[in-house]
């Protein structure tokens, strides 16, 4: 519709943080006196690091609108601006209407007051009026399913109930507009599917506008009319959701395998590249039951005995199997210097469609680690549809099958009928 | 979907979210709109200082006896110190009550945005409304302790004056004060900790180096001449002495310094107010 629909309007948005190098900031008075008398002008060698880079957007009335990255990508520090925690170094934003949100939950639950008490306290923290709480409190009861301990100080609740209930307050908010980062990915699978039900009904039902961050594909792709993908600290992509991750997924799979790309300093056996082949041709597509190969190109500089592991996670983050390969099967190396080029034969277990990734380690067994990398490898698990009814094996089921075998049924009036699977 | 969407009456507010530059003018209808948050963190805080204790609300009684208590041991029965006629114990208790509004504001206040930075990194509201959170357990606390002042008045058949009339006033002066510089410790302490420490320290000067275990009247008679010069620029010296006026019934030795403490208070309060402001935009990056 026409412009007046705006609800959110984004103009070259800048977020810069300083970063001063180890030991240079000044972190006591004392200090920061000293600072200004050395150097009268300011410091000078302070690194600018823009976690928002001239971002622009709009959202309509009524959208629902994913905002999806990789880590560090400028997705909270996004939702921090815009909820006016913190404040743009450049740029403009305009907002129309009553904004809340909810970057974490539980925000200023405190331990010794009661669950009653706590529900006020956030109901009011997250921007509700009193006579509103009042009004939804039955409501928020029921939804954290917590009535029978209203009057127990909430560091005597299990930390499923302390979840439920924090949530609970914040999905009975009545803004016009919700912004809300990754929470979903709290409590049990149950609740996760309530909460996903409760955010589905406030966007659907009351139309309200929604910027919501998450690293939960299928939240994101059941929620969303329209995705933004940052990285970087800009918009690389912006359409919808199933375009977004197809751009996210090309993005994703190109990892750097320099020095940024790592939360550590690598040294030692240091990983300079990593992918899948099947029958010898790379692939980032893999059939469940089959043999897959995995080829590490590794840059060696280390005359100890080392050994690679690694980690496949789901499209989640959640950690789904770990192939050690010197901790358990004992395969470890002593190389001389080089790069040298590793072939792991792994033979696939039934896994579930989806995307996965790979977490790449190297490390002295038992003593040191030389190398990680988080996300080294994107792939995806393209399930045939399994059995005779053709079931389509999801990653919300489990992420594999253990090897089974029924060796036995037989009635409890000893009629024998063996079958095997 | 369009049908059932909830109309919000009159046009919606347009928030713009732009770097500020320069002085920040302080949020007054902000804070006003954010009131139920104000109140309710005063509560908060209110339940859970004496949440498990076995005495709970008395401990804002037996704190300033007990304090009184060994003001007028020590500088009244070991010392002998003179206390303007009146008995020692009533004399130490009504400096302490004025002591007790200073000293818990200063602190609470300057506390308050490090010990609720899990709030001001993930929400967003007037930040001012920390500080000012602090503010009606200190007046609870008061009411109490004030009560207890009349029976102390009553047992040992002191006499109540019209000036008594003026303690809200002296009250909110000393509230002013506290504020003022808490708001400034405050945000200093959300970029350096020091701070953290500095607060403890400095009161404990305030307490000895201010008129509150001894009478204001006692430096002008005994101390040097450098001691007599500074002890005026305290901004306490004239607080105490209108507490003391006003619930005692003493005259005042100098009214120059009530006044002096009065304007002091309130452009410390201005002061710490814009300091506050212009800082405020780096809380939740530094916190």
């Amino acid at each position: 519709m026409s412009s007046s629909n705006r609800v959110i309007s984004v103009r070259d948005l800048v977020k810069e943080y300083r970063i001063a190098h180890q030991g240079d900031r000044p972190s006591t008075l004392a200090e920061a006196v000293l600072a200004r008398i050395r150097q009268p002008m300011g410091a000078t060698n302070r690194e600018s690091f823009r976690a928002l880079d001239e971002v622009s957007f709009d959202v309509q009335e009524g959208e629902v609108l994913g905002v999806i990255g990789r880590n560090g990508a400028g997705k909270s520090t996004l939702l921090k601006v815009l909820s006016r925690i913190t404040e743009p170094t450049a740029g403009e934003v305009r907002i129309r209407g009553k904004v809340a949100s909810l970057l974490e939950v539980g925000t200023g639950f405190h331990p010794e007051l009661t669950g009653r008490e706590n529900i006020f306290l956030n109901g009011s923290i997250l921007g509700m009026r009193r006579r509103e709480i009042e009004r939804q409190f039955d409501a928020i009861v029921d939804f954290a399913e917590v009535e029978r301990f209203l009057d127990t100080p909430v560091k005597r609740y299990s930390s499923g109930m302390y979840v439920r209930l924090a949530f609970a307050v914040a999905a009975h908010l009545n803004p016009e507009i919700l912004i809300i980062d990754e929470v979903l990915s709290v409590g049990d699978a149950a609740f996760q599917e309530k909460c996903l039900g409760k955010m589905q009904g406030v966007s659907r039902e009351q139309g309200r506008t929604v910027l919501f961050v998450s690293h939960h594909e299928a939240a994101v792709r059941g929620l969303c009319n329209r995705c933004i993908l940052l990285s970087g600290g800009r918009i690389a992509a912006e359409g919808s959701p199933s375009d977004v991750y197809r751009v996210y997924r090309g993005d994703a799979s190109n990892v750097d395998f320099s020095e940024k790309g790592r939360t550590m300093r690598a040294q030692g056996a240091v990983f300079r590249n990593a992918y899948w082949t099947v029958d010898g041709v790379p692939t980032r597509e893999l059939l469940p039951s089959h043999l897959a190969t995995l080829v590490l190109e590794v840059d060696v500089n280390t005359d100890q005995s080392f050994s690679v592991e690694f980690l496949i996670r789901d499209s989640a983050g959640q950690p789904v199997a770990f192939v050690p390969c010197g901790l358990i099967y004992g395969y470890t190396h002593t190389l001389p210097t080089g790069m040298y080029r590793f072939e792991i034969d792994v033979d696939l277990p039934i896994m579930a469609s989806g995307e996965y990734s790979l977490e790449l380690i190297s490390g002295i067994p038992g003593k040191v680690m030389l190398d990680q990398i988080e996300h080294a490898l994107r792939f995806s698990v393209n399930a045939p549809l399994l059995g005779s009814e053709g079931w389509d094996f999801r990653q919300d089921r489990g992420q594999g099958c253990l090897t089974m075998n029924v060796r036995d049924v037989r009635s409890s009036a000893q009629t024998s009928a063996r079958v095997r699977a | 979907m369009e049908s059932n969407r909830t109309v919000v009456a009159g046009t919606p507010r347009e928030t713009v979210i732009v770097p500020r530059k320069g002085f920040n003018a302080i949020p007054l209808r902000e804070i006003w709109e954010f009131r139920d948050l104000l109140t309710t963190l005063a509560q908060r805080d209110i339940k859970l200082r004496y949440r498990q204790t076995a005495l709970g609300i008395i401990w804002v009684i037996l704190q300033p006896l007990i304090g009184a208590g060994l003001f007028s041991f020590v500088f009244g029965s070991v010392a002998k110190l003179p206390s303007e006629g009146v008995p020692y114990m009533v004399f130490a208790y009504a400096g302490l009550m004025g002591w007790n509004v200073f000293q818990s504001t200063f602190t609470k206040a300057s506390n308050s945005l490090v010990g609720n930075s899990g709030l001001v990194s993930k929400i967003y509201f007037p930040r001012l409304i920390l500080p000012f959170s602090c503010a009606p357990a200190v007046l609870l606390d008061f009411l109490v302790s004030f009560g207890f002042l009349i029976v102390l008045l009553l047992a040992y058949h002191i006499a109540f004056t019209a000036a008594l009339l003026a303690l809200p006033l002296c009250f909110a002066f000393t509230l002013a004060l506290a504020m003022g510089l808490g708001l400034m410790a405050g945000s200093l302490m959300v970029s350096y900790r020091d701070v953290v420490q500095i607060v403890p320290v400095l009161t404990q000067f305030l307490l000895y180096l201010s008129p509150i275990a001894f009478a204001a009247s006692l430096v002008k008679e005994r101390a040097g001449h450098v001691a007599q010069l500074l002890f005026p620029a305290n901004p306490l010296v004239g607080i105490m002495e209108s507490f003391r006026w006003s619930c005692l019934g003493r005259p005042v030795s100098d009214w120059g310094a009530v006044i002096y403490s009065g304007v002091f208070a309130l452009v410390a309060l201005v002061c710490g107010a814009v300091a506050f402001q212009r800082m405020e935009r780096r809380f939740a990056d530094v916190i």
